[in-house]
């Protein structure tokens, strides 16, 4: 693998991480499974550029584009607590719509950002550290967020969005709107969502309608990657297991991609992490229910019985 | 302090499998009286419960806490007025959340929640000790576990220090002890008396044990059919035992007690 892609898989793992921890949010503290994701990543793209090209300072249109990935997650809760919309349906609502909006706010399919003034041009002759300038501001963005969230569910209101999230019931017999959670979760959610596609678009130098396709899944895969490695009980470990699993899924995708592996090319992705995801769950699974589950198996597969030998 | 008005409850109103659950109860009860409830399964006790706390809404009746009518209030905001056990210890708490902070969501109930670290250290932990220490089952050492990780019992004791951390109104216990092991249940029940008494708390407690519902608080209500069939208290209480219970029980409603977990213990 040549240094340039190196670099550019943990961009890509760290910008996914934040996608990671924003569906760590949704999909397991508030245990609703949003798939506003694939909207609200080209809508915090598609906001960021629109106001990068018409001269809003780098910084502000990062947050115009968070802002936005926000306001997306907030559409998805309303429509789920105001009108009963089954979670998943309201995210696919949600998302839908975003195809369109993002068109709308762009104004075509795409935004091309070459020579634009990013968030990270003010570091490039400041860090002197040539191809790896993006991968040292995103590492410190992505480390920033994994304590921001932590602190977010140390203090009381993310104490009751785990509440809520995990026992509803028990939730509100100490005062806990689930509803309000549901809101506040996943406007976080999908403003780290938002981020991550603002940033993507900055490093990338580009903002695509279709760019969205498919984020939802990676952030599932680098979260399950990292809930293996480093197991899910603590907050801390598992936004840590966020970031791991992000770069780790991003690395081995480029190492697949350079050597040639099974002759997958850059189009297969998201086949390849539709695959990933549908394995690790249903391992992951298999783990939980029987312990040594998968190994007595091999074992029993492989370890010829002994009154069998010769039969 | 609680008064339940003229209380008609119907699950699944206008189907062929419309359920009246209850069916018109009056029940006044003092400050700090401790109220024990008993019935046969499917007599409303449960049902009763929950329109208290207000995850069950009346059809018609009113329920008034304090002064307050909280006919319409939400679960979430009766919650400061009222403290609930549930009768499925993991019900009542959070497993993947450690004891202190089960203890810290429970000391935040009723109030504002803030943006602030929800672990308070020094004084405020050294407080929580103490209350965990109370319940006798070495809870105190261990604030960092996962709740998750503690037996039936514990977790129940837990529950119970929940619901009764703060100053509140009223107190709910709908068969807190029912899936506990005999040992724990004893604990549990002693414990619930001991903190009813000290914070003379207004309680409703729901048994079925007919024993309990007589060693245990003021004043027993019988529940059959939606309706308090029973209500005894006072001077002839005290000279109440199971057996009494069951002729009352069969005088009233010309049927036997059939329910076996009901004439146990
Ligand atoms: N959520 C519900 N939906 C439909 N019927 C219910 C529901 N909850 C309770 N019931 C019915 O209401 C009646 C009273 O139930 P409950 O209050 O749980 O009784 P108890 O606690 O005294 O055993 C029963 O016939 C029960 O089947
Ligand atoms: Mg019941």
């Amino acid at each position: 693998m040549s240094m340039l892609a190196l670099s550019g898989a943990i961009e890509a793992g760290l910008l996914f991480s934040l996608v990671a921890l924003g569906v760590y949010i949704s999909f397991r503290v508030l245990n609703f499974p949003d798939l506003t994701v694939d909207g609200s990543f080209p809508l915090g793209a598609a906001a960021t550029a629109v106001a990068i090209v018409s001269g809003i300072n780098p910084l502000l249109a990062t947050l115009i584009g968070t802002g936005a990935g926000a306001c997306a997650g907030f559409v998805s809760a309303y429509l789920n607590v105001r009108f009963r919309i089954l979670n998943l349906l309201a995210g696919i609502l949600t998302m839908v719509a975003l195809y369109s909006i993002n068109l709308r706010v762009m104004g075509r399919p795409n935004i091309s950002l070459y020579g634009e003034e990013t968030i990270f041009t003010p570091f490039d002759g400041l860090l002197g550290l040539g191809i790896w300038t993006n991968a040292v501001v995103l590492l410190a963005i992505a480390v920033a967020m994994k304590f921001a969230v932590d602190w977010f569910l140390a203090t009381e209101i993310g104490l009751a969005l785990r509440a809520s999230g995990e026992n509803p019931v028990m939730a509100r017999a100490q005062s806990v709107d689930n509803d309000r959670m549901t809101l506040i979760g996943l406007t976080i959610s999908n403003g780290l969502v938002g981020l991550a596609g603002s940033l993507f678009a900055q490093s990338q130098g580009v903002a695509d309608v279709s760019m969205g396709i498919g984020t939802i899944v990676t952030g599932l895969a680098a979260l399950i990657i990292g809930e293996t490695l480093l197991g899910s009980l603590k907050v801390g470990w598992a936004t840590l297991g966020c970031l791991a699993g992000a770069l780790l899924y991003r690395f081995f995708i480029a190492l697949a991609l350079s050597a040639g592996f099974l002759g997958i090319q850059a189009q297969d992705l998201n086949l390849v992490t539709a695959v990933v995801v549908a394995v690790a769950v249903v391992l992951s699974r298999a783990r939980r229910k029987h312990p040594l589950h998968l190994r007595t198996r091999l074992q029993r597969l492989f370890a010829r019985p002994q009154g069998q030998k010769g039969a | 302090m609680l008064s339940i008005c003229d209380a008609y409850v119907t699950f699944n109103p206008g189907t062929p499998i419309a359920v009246p659950a209850l069916r018109g109860v009056d029940l006044d009860l003092a400050p700090g009286e401790f109220v024990t409830v008993i019935g046969t399964n499917g007599a409303g006790k449960s049902t009763l419960l929950s329109a208290v706390a207000g995850d069950v809404r009346l059809d018609r009746g009113g329920i008034y806490v304090d002064g307050h009518d909280v006919t319409r209030w939400p679960t979430e905001r009766r919650a400061s007025l009222i403290g609930r056990v549930f009768q499925e210890p993991r019900a009542g708490t959070c497993s993947s959340l450690t004891v202190e902070e089960n203890l810290a969501l429970a000391a935040s109930r009723g109030g504002r929640r803030r943006l602030r670290l929800a672990l308070g250290r020094g004084a405020e932990r050294a407080r929580l000790k103490e209350h965990l220490a109370r319940l006798g089952m070495g809870l105190e050492d261990r604030l960092g576990a996962h709740v998750g990780t503690l037996s039936g019992g514990q977790r129940q004791a837990l529950s119970l220090l929940m619901a009764t951390l703060l100053p509140m109104k009223i107190l709910i216990l709908d068969e807190h002890t029912a899936a506990l092991d005999p040992g724990a249940a004893a604990t549990i029940l002693a414990l619930s008396s001991e903190i009813t008494g000290e914070q003379r708390l207004t309680t409703l407690m729901v048994t079925h044990s007919m024993r309990n519902s007589l060693d245990h608080g003021e004043r027993t209500i019988m529940m059959n059919a939606g309706r308090v069939l029973l209500d005894i208290r006072g001077d002839e209480r005290k000279g109440y035992d199971v057996p009494d219970l069951l002729a009352l029980f069969k005088k009233t409603t010309g049927k036997a007690v059939e329910d076996d977990q009901l004439v146990l213990a």
